[in-house]
């Protein structure tokens, strides 16, 4: 027994054409990047064929705005820190850990006011590691200065050294730590340029992506030794300084517009 | 020349043990400031980010700098030949040995982690002073040591000059090296110079001997020896030369920081407008520290009362941990030149402002501590060895003396 | 002379390590935690008795690995320690793999090795999901995935 011809319903079909297309569109951007970054950890040692840095372009810096700040504390863990019980807020805002600040600024002769974020300058001669008694501050090959915790005595003299007082010591037992961003009571720690994501094979920092996201795109990441890189050409094309370049340090971090 | 008798001291034995209870009890406290400290993290200091060395620190860096200057008086004898000063090279040496392991007590306790001591003892940046300093201040210990050995062994004794020489060289090491802690580093306005280290190394002179000075008043006192004016008036002079030698680099210090524009905030900072730094500098060093003892120490009578002359040792000391107190503190609380010609309107870390420090009680306790160890080690070892000449009278100090009165 | 002292200090935890296995073989049992990942496996990424002997050894050549040169792909993680061998708990909750009784302590309470591994490193996996510059990447290695953990301590905290 036949059953009888059943009109084709045109409706669902075009339907189902119209969701292919947009789940198409949608996907395939994730999909091409995710081939593109060829995000995979990595197996072979850093080396120094890259520089990793930062440029900032004050002038983008929106007023009040702390998304990089908000962003850096998720990424890492920090705002899951716990004031101990028997704390003063205003000791505990003194002692917990702060890789990123924002900081506004007035010029004294012209009032001018600028806007900017403040971390660690990831220098290529950084004090913190000259002064490190045990070698726990180093400056990895790609030119990270981070702290290796594992040898960290907490001594804090990095902290002294720092022109940027862009160190935080840990001064409570942590429990709430990411397993990407490891951390505890006694070392010291700074902004390490989100080196869980460099060595997951992702494209920037957390700071930036949100800096990003706000609209601001302040923040540009990138190698400093590839020519082609968006934060190389930026650099070629704006003026930017280092904060202290008095210092002679070679600060990977380079500001513009201040 | 008569033979020095050195022999133990002789205090009451309820008055001797009284004494170590109490330099006990200290330590014990301090012990147990450091457990709680250990325990709980830094958060229970008065410590933070931004004042990131304390009370410990000011403890420490004071003893270990006295550590170095109460050898003094053993290099004056052994190196420089005044044989005047042999009979307290043995106390000297101790008391060298004593007040040091006190200093690196409490800074060793007061490290985050201070259970990685092995990772410090067996990793090494040798950029650091830090790292030297390590080896400064366990070599010292080990050739004090040796040196005490070759003055109390006979056949010890010849080696005293040599072994001496050493001891000094190193001495003037480990002190530039302490100083240089600061000197070295560039990010803050009031390190960043080489004054520093020989201001170090006048101010272990002073606070050294001034802590010497007390030590022998205290034991000759109560174990009713003798100590001759001879003696004491000619340690009175050298105290106070040294404490002119520290006015004199503090001098150097503020005019090399004074000259330029560059540093005016800084001076203003430490000489006016520093609050509680400004006072401890002005009272604190320059008034109870320096004027008030060497006036004492030039006064027609004042200059020759005992009671005056430990007061004046006590104000010095007192100076000591003002000095430390401005330096140290004052030196990290003061915010730093990130954006010269532009004022911080606001900031997420204290960035533009004087950062505040108050002292807690178990930095404090943990100092005293190291204090207590120090002190303990060496009442222990002037009575249980022969540290302490019998007589330092003015007869068994001065050969012309003693000569003159005979015939 | 710092060398021979670790040799030496790991030579006796390696024959403590022995004594363990031993003790653990005559018992009959094993120290991996049930409710874990491990509980399923066989082996985890090296041989049992290998591991029982070593891992301080591979937990330690790892981190210099990982710190200074950035390596993240080897099997050796101390996070896919965690990620294996911390148990779930019958309310789903992840229970700390360093707490009392759990798949650490349980030798290192016999060998009275102490360990600050964790002082540092996350007890329980804890990936939250971010946003990121590109959404097909996702967290690490997360069977276990802490979101709702984070959240709530993120109402909680600070």
């Amino acid at each position: 027994m036949s059953k009888p011809k059943e009109t084709i319903n045109r409706g669902r079909r075009a339907f189902m054409g119209v969701a292919a297309g947009v789940t198409g569109v949608a996907v395939a951007p994730g999909v091409l990047l995710h081939t593109v970054v060829g995000a995979a950890p990595r197996s072979e040692p850093v080396t120094s064929a890259v520089r990793w840095g930062l440029l900032i372009d004050t002038a983008r810096c929106a007023d009040g705005c702390t998304a990089c700040v908000t962003a850096c504390n998720e990424e890492n863990g920090l705002d899951l820190q716990v004031k101990p019980a028997g704390l003063s807020d205003e000791k505990w805002a003194q002692q917990r850990a702060v890789w990123i600040r924002k900081a506004k600024l007035q010029d004294n002769q012209t009032g001018r006011v600028t806007n900017l974020p403040l971390m660690c300058q990831h220098c290529e001669r950084p004090p913190c590691v000259d002064v490190c008694p045990t070698g726990a501050s180093f400056k990895r090959a790609d030119g990270i200065v981070m702290v290796d915790r594992h040898t960290c005595i907490g001594c804090r003299y990095c902290m002294m050294a720092c022109p940027y007082k862009a160190r935080s010591f840990i001064h409570e037992k942590v429990d709430t730590q990411l397993t990407r961003a490891p951390r505890g009571k006694g070392c010291v720690e700074s902004c390490n340029l989100c080196v869980h994501r460099r060595d997951q094979g992702e494209a920037s920092t957390a700071c930036v992506d949100a800096c990003a996201r706000e609209g601001s795109n302040a923040i540009v990441f990138g190698d400093l030794k590839d020519p082609n890189s968006q934060i190389s050409q930026k650099l070629v094309s704006i003026a930017s300084r280092q904060i202290r370049e008095d210092l002679a340090l070679n600060t990977g971090v380079r500001y513009a517009n201040i | 020349m008569k033979r020095i008798v050195y022999r133990e001291w002789q205090l009451a034995p309820q008055r001797y043990w009284a004494l170590l209870a109490i330099l006990a009890a200290v330590a014990g406290l301090g012990g147990l400031a450091f457990a709680y400290l250990e325990h709980e993290g830094h958060w229970v200091t008065g410590m933070t980010n931004h004042v990131v060395w304390g009370a410990p620190h000011i403890f420490a860096v004071l003893l270990i700098i006295a550590a170095s200057g109460a050898l003094n008086v053993a290099s004056i004898a052994s190196v420089f030949g005044k044989t005047f000063y042999k009979p307290l090279a043995r106390l000297s040496g101790l008391l060298a040995v004593a007040l040091l392991a006190g200093g690196l007590m409490v800074l060793v306790l007061d490290l985050g982690r201070p259970d990685r001591l092995v990772v410090a003892m067996t990793y090494y940046n040798f950029r650091s002073i830090f790292a030297w300093n390590i080896f400064l201040y366990t070599g010292f210990m080990v050739i004090v040591i040796a040196y005490l050995w070759t003055m109390a062994e006979r056949k010890g004794n010849e080696y005293t000059k040599p072994v001496g020489f050493v001891a000094f060289v190193w001495r003037l090491l480990l002190t530039t090296g302490t100083g240089s802690i600061f000197g070295f580093l560039v990010a803050r306005q009031a390190y960043d110079t080489a004054v520093l280290a020989p201001l170090f190394i006048a101010m272990s002179f002073a606070y050294g001997l001034a802590i010497f000075l007390l030590v022998v008043m205290f034991a000759y006192v109560q174990d009713q020896r003798p100590l001759g004016n001879v003696l004491l008036y000619r340690l009175r002079n050298l105290l106070a030369v040294f404490i002119g030698a520290v006015l004199l680099l503090l001098l150097a210090y503020f005019l090399t920081k004074l000259y330029g524009a560059r540093n005016y905030d800084l001076v203003s900072f430490y000489l006016l407008s520093g609050g509680t730094y400004t006072v401890a500098f002005w009272l604190g060093w320059i008034l109870i520290g320096s004027l008030a003892p060497l006036g004492i120490f030039a006064h027609p009578i004042l200059g020759k009362d005992r009671t005056w002359l430990a007061v004046a040792a006590g104000m010095v000391v007192v100076g000591g941990f003002s000095a430390m107190y401005v330096l140290i503190i004052g030196g990290q609380a003061f915010p730093m030149p990130l954006f010269p010609g532009q004022t911080v309107i606001e900031s997420g870390f204290l960035d533009g402002q004087v950062a505040p420090y108050a002292p807690s009680i178990p930095e404090i306790l943990l100092g005293l501590g190291g204090v207590a160890v120090a002190l303990l080690i060496t009442a222990v070892g002037i009575r249980v060895l022969q540290f302490l000449p019998e007589s330092l009278d003015d007869r068994s100090v001065d050969p012309h003396l003693a000569a003159a009165e005979a015939t | 002379m710092a060398r021979a002292v670790v040799l030496g200090s790991l030579i006796s935890v390696g024959l403590a390590g022995a004594l363990c296995a031993l003790a653990v073989q005559a018992a009959g049992g094993s120290f991996v935690v049930p409710g874990s990942q491990a509980a399923t496996l066989d082996s985890c990424v090296e041989e049992t008795d290998f591991m029982r002997r070593n891992h301080m050894e591979v937990i330690k050549h790892q981190r210099d690995a990982t710190v200074h040169s950035g390596i993240r792909s080897t099997k050796h993680s101390l996070s896919g320690c965690v990620e294996c061998h911390a148990s779930v708990g019958p309310d789903g909750a992840v229970v700390p793999v360093d707490a009392k009784g759990q798949f650490c302590h349980a030798c290192h309470a016999f060998t009275a090795i102490g360990m600050n591994c964790f002082d540092c490193h996350a007890t329980v996996p804890r990936h939250p999901d971010l946003e990121r510059s590109d959404p097909a990447q996702a967290p690490l290695g997360s069977t276990l995935l802490e979101t709702g953990a984070v959240a709530s301590e993120r109402g909680e905290g600070n």
